[in-house]
């Protein structure tokens, strides 16, 4: 058991890795928030409920991340304060996420306009191209999917589940990672790709469901599997290797 | 001197790497700079006005022949290139030093908030990054700079070529949307 905890830290640094800043930027989005008035108490809040997820999921969270939530704490408590008449002009607590934010966030459009011109090896080749080339791997429609959007639709599964069934029956035969990883593989021995949804379609419990979405984490950093998913219907697909 | 703008074609045709213009003038040895500068300044509009397969582009301080990014689907049936594959943490990384250079590691840290050893190996391995040495600060921290080979694998003439990074404000939705 302790091997596999091992295991998954790797899986977070490995192949879905992302810190705290993406994080960040990733509720700012789905919230629709404006960086210059961020509203601290929600993003504070779901900052934290997404760290409760992730140790649910026995992803250890790597100290950036209790990091960001100190800071962010810290901040939500400074804007509690009540300001003093001398400290009028004083700065906006914010300051002290929204600036790295701005700067990061400009790194990442950056990044976009650097993969955007037309590189060498991929849109423009030289005559003697005997040196190495490289090629982009760019999926077109589909995005490769990062470890928060697989929190959010594992999150979406359970809440399904826990309507289906107010009450947990016990059950005594759970079955281990390793062998739904099997399982898993012989269902893409039938097909190439199959969705995230169906997978936990034939899960009845939670601990079942919790398995299964290890068995996907693991089966990741394995390499067996590749997870994108379609920008226009927002499904989740999973490609056997 | 014959057709100095077909010589430089000629030798554009053969040269590994972008050919700088104190390149030419060593082989040339007659030529003026301005006179090259003219040559290339042709050669270019020709291929310009034939809007065939290839054309001039000036990368990496030099001048290169390369082929026209409509016609990449066609080179990749002839030679397949080996994947780039820069994941997206790769890419920031990379665009955090090229923007910020030279820098240390723990600056690039501070700014994506995460851990970049790795990433860092990677892009060093790839020769898109260099050590230009160690800062004389505690610790003595290599210092990290892009190398010939980024501007070439970016099509950049110069690090000044890199586009002003846009201020948030600028930033459309479009392009906040996809970025993670």
């Amino acid at each position: 058991m302790i091997d596999m905890q091992e295991e998954l830290y790797k899986v977070q640094i490995d192949n879905i890795f992302e810190g705290p800043m993406d994080l960040l930027v990733h509720l700012i989005k789905k919230h629709e928030m404006d960086i210059y008035d961020i509203p601290i108490a929600l993003i504070t809040e779901q900052y934290l409920e997404y760290l409760q997820w992730m140790k649910a999921i026995n992803i250890d969270v790597a100290g950036d991340f209790i990091l960001m939530a100190s800071t962010l704490t810290k901040i939500k408590s400074r804007l509690l304060l009540p300001l003093h008449e001398d400290e009028t002009d004083d700065e906006d607590p914010r300051l002290e996420i929204v600036k790295p934010l701005e700067e990061y966030l400009q790194m990442k459009s950056a990044a976009n306009d650097l993969i955007a011109r037309n590189l060498l090896g991929e849109d423009t080749f030289v005559r003697n191209p005997n040196q190495e080339n490289h090629s982009m791997d760019q999926d077109g429609e589909i995005i490769k999917v990062g470890l928060f959007e697989l929190i959010d639709a594992f999150q979406t599964i359970l809440e399904k589940i826990s309507e289906h069934r107010g009450v947990d029956i016990i059950t005594a035969d759970t079955i281990s990672v390793r062998d739904r990883i099997v399982q898993i593989v012989e269902i893409f021995e039938t097909r190439k790709s199959v969705t995230f949804n169906e997978l936990f379609s034939m899960n009845t419990d939670k601990s079942e469901v919790v398995v299964t979405f290890l068995a996907i984490l693991e089966m990741v950093r394995l390499s067996l599997i590749n997870i994108v998913q379609n920008t226009q219907t927002g499904i989740i697909r999973l490609f056997y290797l | 001197m014959e057709n100095i703008k077909y010589i430089i074609e000629s030798l554009l045709l053969v040269a590994e790497d972008p050919l700088t213009i104190d390149r030419i003038k060593n082989i040339l040895a007659l030529a003026e700079k301005k006179e090259i500068q003219n040559a290339l300044a042709e050669l270019s509009s020709e291929y310009e006005n034939r809007k065939g397969g290839f054309f001039l582009r000036e990368v990496a301080g030099g001048y290169q022949i390369r082929t026209r990014p409509e016609y990449r689907e066609w080179i990749k049936r002839l030679i397949q290139p080996k994947p780039l594959r820069l994941s997206k943490p790769a890419l920031e990384t990379l665009a955090i030093i090229a923007y910020k250079q030279p820098i240390i590691r723990s600056d690039i840290e501070h700014i994506r908030g995460v851990n970049c050893g790795g990433i860092l190996r990677m892009l060093l391995e790839r020769k898109l990054v260099r050590i230009l040495g160690r800062k004389a600060i505690p610790g003595r921290p290599h210092i990290y700079a892009t190398t010939k080979q980024f501007l070439e694998v970016f099509d950049l003439k110069n690090l000044e070529d890199l586009p002003t990074p846009k201020e948030i404000s600028e930033l459309s939705n479009a392009a906040f949307e996809d970025m993670d």
